[in-house]
């Protein structure tokens, strides 16, 4: 009998605060239609208040780059607000310089739709489309890493910038009961417009990575928003540096076939770093590109090389590796991906080469 | 609703803010004292959304208790319900403010969820009822309390400001060395007891 008063009661006022929080939720979350103008009238929604920037403007097809889904840790979602909506949360703080504050930029995922917005965004997200595609092909290039080849199916093609990348969404599997959307590098050319190809390394305990390693085969339709990012090539340099580990091969890949294709006059050095010779892949592609091209050269290099690897290459840390084969930064840029330790160790090696911040590109993840 | 101690509100107030500090005598809501204090701005961040909460939170639990879970004889459920009851009101909390208090949302904004288990509020609603406060007591215990909370966590930030250039010893720095600060603060809140008796 306690028992089941105990249990009766505890229901019954657990009920009466969840009532009380939703009624809340409807009464003071509930912030009506609002107008968001984006570029000066360029384009105008009306829509039901609430809600993060981010995820209104992804319900209306307004795709902004945000590779954390919301949870301002990638600082990526940045709008410019011609309208001040109060100030900037501790949460943006980190990801917004003394400028940027100055011209109103915010992140979308942390300002919250509550009135009539009036935002400016780089013209060319509205390229930013959401795709359906079928998985055509999983190749298993190493142990950890897999290569993945999606046929567009609506859109059925795709313009994007060598270096470029793309946003999965994730679907929920066993215990994961959240979607998430993740950026992965576009590992194929931009000529082939009817296809995508990624290289995705399997983190382990990731969402994403697990979810493409683990529950997708050939077949299967997936989605993906972009093509986002600014890591493309720039002009002004004769000699390209190409310095990348593990699946931040993806994007240089994307970018050298590009070159070759377009037959532009560049010299291009691609340092790729590895431990042992089991994380190598994509090696006869590369070296093959080198016997056929005379301005491509191709520098693997292993950084824990164990006897029976029988490895004849660059050994070493991939910055001692480039130190040794790049004399200074006159005429050259550098283009990293890779991972944020590898990057840093990078960058540092290079400045101290001769090579201005300005003439390195990165692409961290 | 058991005879109320004979000791004016207005002594609690002050008791709760020096001699028996939630923090530094009862060494409740660590966690957050701890880890939050890196930053003064931060640290009287958390302090006022904790002093806001703690006043909303001991108001309904002793209005709840006294006219609910008595007379229903649910007594023995008050950790559990208090502890809904306290999630519950600092949703609605938060929303209100969103919505009517925006500049004072932005800056308690990230600090409202994370006070939801905060044990110095929950510690506060058990108290009032082991000691049986009286309304007007309880009222100003939560509003001593809360400040109590948010003097300590300041001064504790304002501490670790200063020192955060000093150099450690590894194994002392980050949360050891705030331990031991917080022990040194206790030790010297010891010298206010004797100014007022409560308890």
């Amino acid at each position: 009998m306690t028992v089941l008063f105990t249990v009766l009661s505890l229901s019954v006022l657990a009920t009466v605060l969840a009532g009380l929080v939703s009624l809340a939720d409807f009464r003071l979350n509930n912030y009506g239609v609002c107008t968001i103008d984006i570029n000066d009238g360029s384009r105008r929604f009306e829509v039901k208040g609430g809600s993060s920037l981010l995820s209104t403007l992804a319900s209306q097809k307004v795709f902004i780059p945000s590779a954390c889904g919301g949870k301002a840790t990638c600082g990526l979602c940045k709008v410019t607000m011609l309208e001040s909506v109060g100030p900037i949360l501790p949460t943006e703080e980190p990801y917004i310089s003394e400028k940027e504050r100055e011209a109103g930029v915010r992140l979308a995922c942390q300002v919250k739709v509550k009135q009539d917005l009036k935002i400016k965004i780089p013209e060319e997200l509205f390229n930013i489309k959401q795709y359906r595609t079928r998985v055509a092909e999983i190749v298993q290039l190493t142990h950890d890493i897999k290569q993945f080849r999606f046929e567009l199916l609506e859109p059925k093609t795709i313009d994007f910038k060598a270096g470029q990348y793309i946003q999965i969404d994730s679907k929920p599997y066993d215990k994961v009961r959240e979607a998430v959307s993740r950026a992965y590098s576009i590992s194929s050319v931009p000529s082939e417009k009817n296809i995508v190809e990624l290289i995705i390394r399997l983190v382990p305990g990731g969402i994403c990575t697990t979810f493409m390693h683990e529950h997708v085969s050939e077949g299967d339709e997936i989605t993906f928003a972009g093509p986002f990012g600014d890591f493309y090539l720039r002009d002004g340099a004769d000699e390209l540096i190409f310095i990348a580990g593990g699946s931040g091969l993806a994007p240089i890949r994307s970018l050298v076939l590009d070159i070759l294709e377009k037959n532009l006059d560049k010299k291009m050095k691609f340092f790729f770093g590895a431990v042992r010779r089991r994380d190598l892949y994509y090696v006869d592609f590369f070296q093959e590109l080198e016997r056929k091209y005379s301005n491509f050269e191709y520098i693997p290099a292993l950084s824990g090389a164990a006897p029976e690897d029988e490895w004849e290459g660059e050994t070493g840390l991939i910055t001692d590796v480039v130190a040794r084969h790049v004399p200074d930064g006159v005429n050259r840029q550098a283009y990293l991906c890779g991972s944020p330790g590898m990057i840093n160790a990078c960058v540092n090696v290079l400045t101290k080469i001769g090579f201005d911040r300005s003439a390195i590109f990165f692409d961290e993840f | 609703m058991g005879s109320a101690p004979a000791i004016s509100p207005f002594v609690i107030f002050l008791a709760s803010i020096f001699t028996s500090n939630m923090v530094l005598s009862n060494f409740l809501g660590m966690c957050s004292f701890i880890s939050v204090s890196s930053e003064y701005k931060t640290a009287t961040g958390l302090g006022k959304a904790v002093l806001l909460v703690m006043v909303f939170t001991t108001v309904i639990n002793w209005l709840l208790y006294h006219y609910v879970m008595v007379p229903l004889g649910l007594d023995y459920l008050r950790y559990l319900l208090f502890i809904i009851v306290i999630a519950a009101t600092v949703q609605i909390i938060e929303m209100f403010l969103d919505r009517y208090l925006t500049d004072l949302h932005m800056k308690l904004g990230i600090f409202l969820p994370l006070i939801t288990v905060n044990c110095a509020i929950l510690g506060i609603s058990l108290f009032m009822i082991i000691r049986s406060y009286s309304f007007l007591q309880t009222v100003l215990f939560g509003i001593g309390s809360g400040l109590g909370w948010w003097l300590a966590i300041a001064a504790l930030a304002a501490i670790r400001e200063k020192m955060a250039g000093n150099e450690l010893p590894p194994g002392l720095a980050g949360p050891a060395i705030t331990f031991i600060i917080t022990g040194i603060m206790a030790l010297a809140f010891v010298g206010f007891s004797g100014i007022f008796m409560v308890m």
